[in-house]
């Protein structure tokens, strides 16, 4: 009997190896089933697949500039992506990434041309201001959720639509700037996130979201506050038994999830647009950041992995459309299959034990 | 003058509320099973889609409602499959059905139309005048004439309460949302029940979809349902999960809607019209955290069943 | 041979195998008609996989099954019910918001155009009861009624459906001894009436009151089939266990010294907002047992929840070491020196997606020297999980294995570990053996003893009586979340116990002093 546990636990121990393979298996068959699907409807309607993937790869690795542009898709990406993976280590489902971005959008603008202060003090005012107000709104969903059991599903998506409204509002009413144009007045340059390069938009946004990255790896895995964390995303029953106080973590990690989504609309207004646009709808970063998690396999690697991938489909999807002919949409279908593939991974499992049970089959009959 | 506003405003009301009437009772099929359906939005965009369509190619905007049932029930069967088959996270399965939605619609639409944004003009489906109310008046404003989805949202409603809480396959769906081990133990099969629901819900939300395009209008526009999948599913949830409450939350939502439009074509500046479209989001949020009553989800919703 | 009529369930080498195990190896089982068969064995013998198998939830892999001398092929419970076989589970299945007709029916309404004819489904109900004379409330929400209405519910789903055969999965641990009585009469003019009985149990004197035979299993294979009067209960353990089991514990006398734990008065609701707990009192003494006998869902879950943080306390006060604790935290609980292990391992004990070392710190995790500052020292912490691996004889290759790939007994005993630890004055057990085997339920009672020696106080909650009864130096009933009186082991007996677990007062006046000394 004691053998027999120990063998088990063994092949426990090498599944656990299998497994990490297998963790990178699924998102790259996922992405290859993506492209294949994207290529198919390209054909369907009369495009070269090839020469459409041609350009997108182009138009990503080959220019400096082109490769910059591409960083800069990816900036947000990561930290929507980012948003996502740390609320679900929590067990938490953030889809209100793209209310949490209007809110840090608005926000940091607001503080962006309102005052007038000295840079060191203007930026991180700015920065973490906006920041931290799309933490509280992210947060608010993880206070309904903790003390009331309001699913957070729910009420992210609601809440969305109410920033979206709420955004909407301001920028064309209270916030105005004076003229023609719903938009907000220009922030000040000391609240301007420093270009990178001498050309293109690349800026500093993109050094935040790495370090953010760096971060959320750091709190998952080294503090108490990430074993925490994970404890309750894993099983709240078992981490209060602990003395984890679930309800707080849960409050506490949607707010950190907020607080990152909400860097992606910061980083929009302070690092490129410079002021705040009256929105029309989403821009979608958000539901991408879903995407981006998943495949990362919510991992802050993996999530800085996917956002690249997802911002050389994005920047390439306007090439495209221009060269190749191919609407630019069919990135997002690309996307859609990306996520149901990966969130069906039981369908790869499915397969591979089929198979081998076909081997098992004709190995026995020999 | 102020009573014919009134009038315009419930009669409004009423329009703007049957799409969203129609996918609620989608959703509360789908979710009294047992399966998240947030996919709500995208299946009414493909629908409202393939419903131009149907009426673009043979002119008759009837063929375009069978053409938006039909994909409804189509893509609702690849949700089912994806999170009842493959016990996918039903969110994200939903959330994946939305984006795919949003990109195949514009797709197709740049390469039928080759146009950005919105679809020519197809022959939308005629209004239906009731025969004795519609000469009763304000009655007869007011509820007289329609586009058929409002009367057969009306139908719906009833037919949905009628199957849910007093037929067999009811008592079997609500049994599989609440506890799919139990409908399992006296040889329920829980797969094959929501996979019926899941795509009786593509099969409503498709008709929500048709109303849309082919109904309140008579053409595709990029994203028309704008939030509408979302709002049907906080009329469920607003309606405790009952088809009557669906019911009651639309036309609490819809007649936001018509308020917000009025307020918009008269000028009227009292309250800005945003504050009127959150209203619906924001007195969901207040339903879900017990402000107003309490919502409590089927005991099952949202978790996969895994048969031992 | 094998089409003999007699027979009205007949299984022949049964294999099934689950990746890694062979949960049954050539079971031959016979169920005569109009008996009452007991299938006996350890938990994870093989013995509800087995009835699975027969109720086509799970398909065996080889072997054949004959019901009425006829072969079948049994792949669905749908076929199972058709054959007339019927399965009361343990843990029962019913919907809880529906009505006790609409759960009996469900599945198989009764209709009128098209409907459910509510009218008849009460009338067929009704009609069902009076005839086995299982009394339930068919009008009422299952989630409002009692567990014994319940089962009772479970039995009338089974005959609802023309079940000749019925499963009976461990279907005593949720009532009282004389419930059991009343549920062996039940069951007696079941097969009065012609109604075959497979009974599911790990419970050797159930056995002997029940069944006319006996069927055992161990480690997933087939011991014996024998008749129970010609058997013992120690034969049977022994066949069941597959060595001689010492039922008694070996243990001195107790000496108890200052109380450690006070529970005076405590008030406290289920999660459905009822009243759990309604006054329940007692002390815990250094240096001695405790135990809480009562029917399952008579205030235990909440009393532990209670005392330890997890549950708010509407009324009274729980002191510890003389101090209040009824307000502080979980946390402040542990740290003054209560450890838990508690009634559900896997739902409250372990984060079963952990590895071993991170379990092992679990609300020890934010000390030195397992973190400093808010940062998580890992090689302490592996460090520390190696030696307690090695101390409680935890089977598994490293300390990196996710919890969820031990045995039973091994994740009971990395609870162990991790509790023990911890060095507390007073070791709240809450069905510290539920589902583990024998072995690891030795070790589990060795513990505990040595704990008492140690001069600490153990609370022990335990539904098994037996475990109570050789355990305990003190043994108080819970009844309705009161407890009901407190006795010292000597005087204690089944029978007494049992009528007190039923809400009947001992003789002795109540309530006078809650130590009972």
């Amino acid at each position: 009997m004691a053998d027999n546990d120990k063998i088990v636990a063994e092949k426990k121990e090498e599944n656990r190896y299998y497994k990490w393979l297998a963790s990178m298996i699924i998102p790259v068959l996922a992405v290859i089933t993506g492209l294949l699907v994207g290529a198919i409807f390209m054909l369907a309607i009369g495009r070269d697949p090839v020469q459409a993937y041609i350009v997108l790869f182009n138009s990503a690795f080959g220019s400096l500039n082109g490769f910059a542009e591409t960083l800069v898709n990816t900036t947000p990406l990561i930290f929507t992506g980012l948003a996502v993976a740390f609320a679900f280590r929590t067990g938490l489902f953030n889809i209100g990434g793209d209310g949490q971005f209007l809110i840090g959008y608005i926000a940091s603008t607001w503080l962006g041309f309102f005052f007038q202060l000295p840079l060191f003090i203007h930026l991180p005012l700015a920065l973490l201001g906006g920041m931290v107000a799309a933490g509280l709104w992210g947060g608010f969903a993880g206070l309904l959720k903790a003390k009331l059991g309001v699913h957070e599903v729910i009420t992210t998506i609601m809440m969305n639509y109410i920033a979206l409204y709420l955004v909407s509002y301001l920028t064309g009413g209270p916030l105005k700037a004076s003229g023609f144009m719903p938009a907000t007045p220009k922030i000040a340059d000391t609240a301007k996130l420093m270009r990178l390069l001498p050309f293109g938009r690349l800026n500093a946004g993109f050094i935040v979201a790495l370090v953010a990255a760096y971060i959320v790896y750091y709190i998952l895995w080294r503090t108490t506050l990430g074993y925490e964390i994970r404890a309750v995303g894993l099983n709240p029953n078992a981490a209060e038994y602990g003395g984890i106080k679930a309800a707080r973590n849960m409050i506490l990690a949607m707010f950190i999830s907020g607080c990152l989504a909400g860097l992606a609309g910061v980083t929009q207004s302070l690092g490129l647009e410079f002021r705040a646009y009256q929105p029309f709808g989403f821009i979608g970063y958000g539901f991408t950041g879903i995407a981006v998690a998943l495949l990362g396999k919510n991992h802050p690697a993996g999530v800085v992995l996917g956002a690249f991938l997802f911002g050389i489909l994005q920047r390439g999807s306007m090439l495209m459309q221009s060269i190749a002919g191919v609407p630019k949409e069919v990135i997002e279908i690309i996307q859609a299959i990306i996520i149901l593939f990966v969130a069906a991974e039981y369908l790869f499992t499915l397969l591979s034990n089929r198979i081998k049970k076909y081997r098992k089959e004709t190995s026995d009959v020999n | 003058m102020l009573i014919n506003n009134i009038i315009s405003l419930l009669n409004t009301s009423l329009r703007m509320a049957a799409p969203l009437i129609l996918a609620a009772l989608g959703g509360v099929f789908s979710e009294r099973s047992g399966v998240i359906n947030i996919a709500l939005e995208g299946i009414m965009l493909i629908s409202a889609f393939m419903a131009m369509v149907g009426s673009y190619l043979t002119g008759n905007p009837w063929i375009g409602v069978l053409a938006a049932v039909f994909f409804g029930g189509l893509v609702a069967a690849v949700h089912a499959f994806v999170s009842i088959h493959l016990k996918a996270n039903q969110v994200v399965s939903g959330t994946a059905i939305n984006i795919f939605a949003a990109g195949v619609t514009s797709f197709m639409l740049r390469v039928m139309f080759e146009s950005a944004g919105q679809s020519p003009s197809v022959t939308k489906v005629k209004d239906w005048t009731l025969p004795i109310i519609n000469d009763i008046p304000i009655l007869g404003d007011i509820l007289g004439k329609h586009t058929p989805f409002v009367y057969i949202s009306l139908i719906l409603v009833v037919f949905s309460y009628w199957l849910l809480f007093k037929t067999p396959f009811g008592l079997r769906v609500r049994s599989v949302g609440e506890h799919p081990a139990a409908a399992d133990s006296v040889g329920i099969n829980v797969y094959k029940i929501r996979y019926i629901a899941v795509i009786m819900s593509g099969l409503f939300a498709g008709l929500a979809g048709a109303s849309l395009s082919i109904g309140l209008l008579d053409l595709f526009v990029e994203n028309m349902t704008s939030g509408r999948g979302f709002i049907a599913l906080a009329a469920m949830i607003f309606g405790k999960w009952t088809p009557q409450g669906a019911l009651l939350a639309a036309l609490l939502f819809g007649f936001a809607d018509a308020l917000q439009m009025l307020a918009q074509t008269m000028g009227l500046s009292f309250i800005p019209r945003q504050f009127l479209l959150m209203a619906p989001y924001i007195l969901t949020i207040l339903a879900l955290a017990g402000v107003i009553g309490s919502a409590n989800p089927p005991a099952a919703d949202g978790e996969s069943y895994e048969k031992e | 041979m094998h089409e003999d009529a007699n027979f009205a369930v007949e299984m022949i080498n049964i294999t099934k195998r689950f990746p890694g195990v062979t949960a049954n190896d050539k079971i031959n089982f016979q169920l005569k008609k109009g008996e009452i068969h007991a299938l006996l064995g350890e938990n994870g013998a093989g013995k509800s996989t087995l009835m699975k198998c027969l109720y086509g939830l799970y398909q065996h892999d080889e072997g054949q099954i004959f019901i009425n001398g006829k072969k079948v092929e049994i792949s669905s419970p749908n076929i199972a019910i058709k054959y007339g076989i019927g399965m009361v589970h343990q843990h029962f299945m019913l919907v809880p918001p529906f009505t006790v007709a609409e759960n009996i029916v469900l599945g198989s309404e009764p209709t009128k155009n098209f409907m459910i004819d509510r009218k008849k489904t009460v009338e067929e109900v009704n009609s069902l009861s009076k005839q086995y004379g299982l009394n339930v409330d068919s009008q009422s929400a299952v989630q409002d009624i009692s567990v014994g209405m319940q089962q009772r519910v479970e039995i009338l789903k089974a005959l609802y459906r023309g079940a000749n055969i019925l499963i009976l999965d461990e279907p005593t641990a949720v009532l009282t001894p004389q419930e059991v009585d009343e549920l062996i009469d039940i069951m007696k003019s079941l097969t009065d009436e012609g109604k075959s009985i497979i009974f599911i149990t790990h419970k050797l004197k159930e056995v002997k009151a029940i069944a006319d035979r006996v069927t055992v299993i161990r480690n997933g294979k087939l011991i014996d089939t024998v008749y129970t009067k010609d058997t013992t209960t120690n034969e049977l353990a022994k066949m069941m266990v597959g060595r001689e089991v010492i039922l008694e514990v070996d243990k001195d006398k107790a000496e108890p010294g200052e109380v450690i734990l006070e529970a005076a008065d405590l008030y406290a609701k289920n999660n459905r907002g009822l009243t759990a707990l309604n006054g329940c009192s007692f002390n815990v003494h250094k240096g001695e047992i405790l135990g809480i006998a009562g029917v399952e869902g008579n205030g235990q879950s909440e009393l532990t929840e209670v005392l330890t943080g997890l549950r708010k306390l509407e009324k009274g006060a729980v002191k510890l070491k003389g101090k209040n604790i009824s307000s502080f935290s979980t946390r402040d609980i542990i740290e003054n020196g209560v450890g838990h292990i508690p009634e559900d391992r896997q739902k409250r004990g372990l984060v079963l997606e952990f590895t071993i070392f991170e379990n092992l710190i679990l609300g020890n995790h934010y000390k030195f020297p397992y973190a400093k500052n808010g940062k998580m020292n890992y090689n302490k912490i592996k460090a520390s999980a190696r030696k307690l691996i090695k101390d409680f004889d935890i089977r598994t290759p490293s300390e990196n294995v996710m919890a969820k790939s031990l045995s039973g007994g091994n994740q009971q005993k990395v609870i162990l570990a991790r509790e023990f630890a911890r060095d507390p004055d007073l070791l709240l057990a809450a069905q510290p053996t539920r589902g583990v085997d024998v072995g690891a339920i030795e070790f589990i009672h060795s513990k505990l003893i040595e704990q008492r020696d140690a001069g600490k106080a153990v609370l022990l909650i335990s539904l098994e009586l037996d475990e109570i009864l050789s355990l305990c130096d003190r043994i108080a009933v819970i009844y309705e979340g009161e407890i009901v009186d407190i006795l010292e082991q000597e005087e204690a007996t089944e029978e007494k116990l049992g009528l007190m677990m039923a809400g009947a007062e001992n003789d002795k006046a109540k309530g006078d002093d809650t130590d009972g000394r």
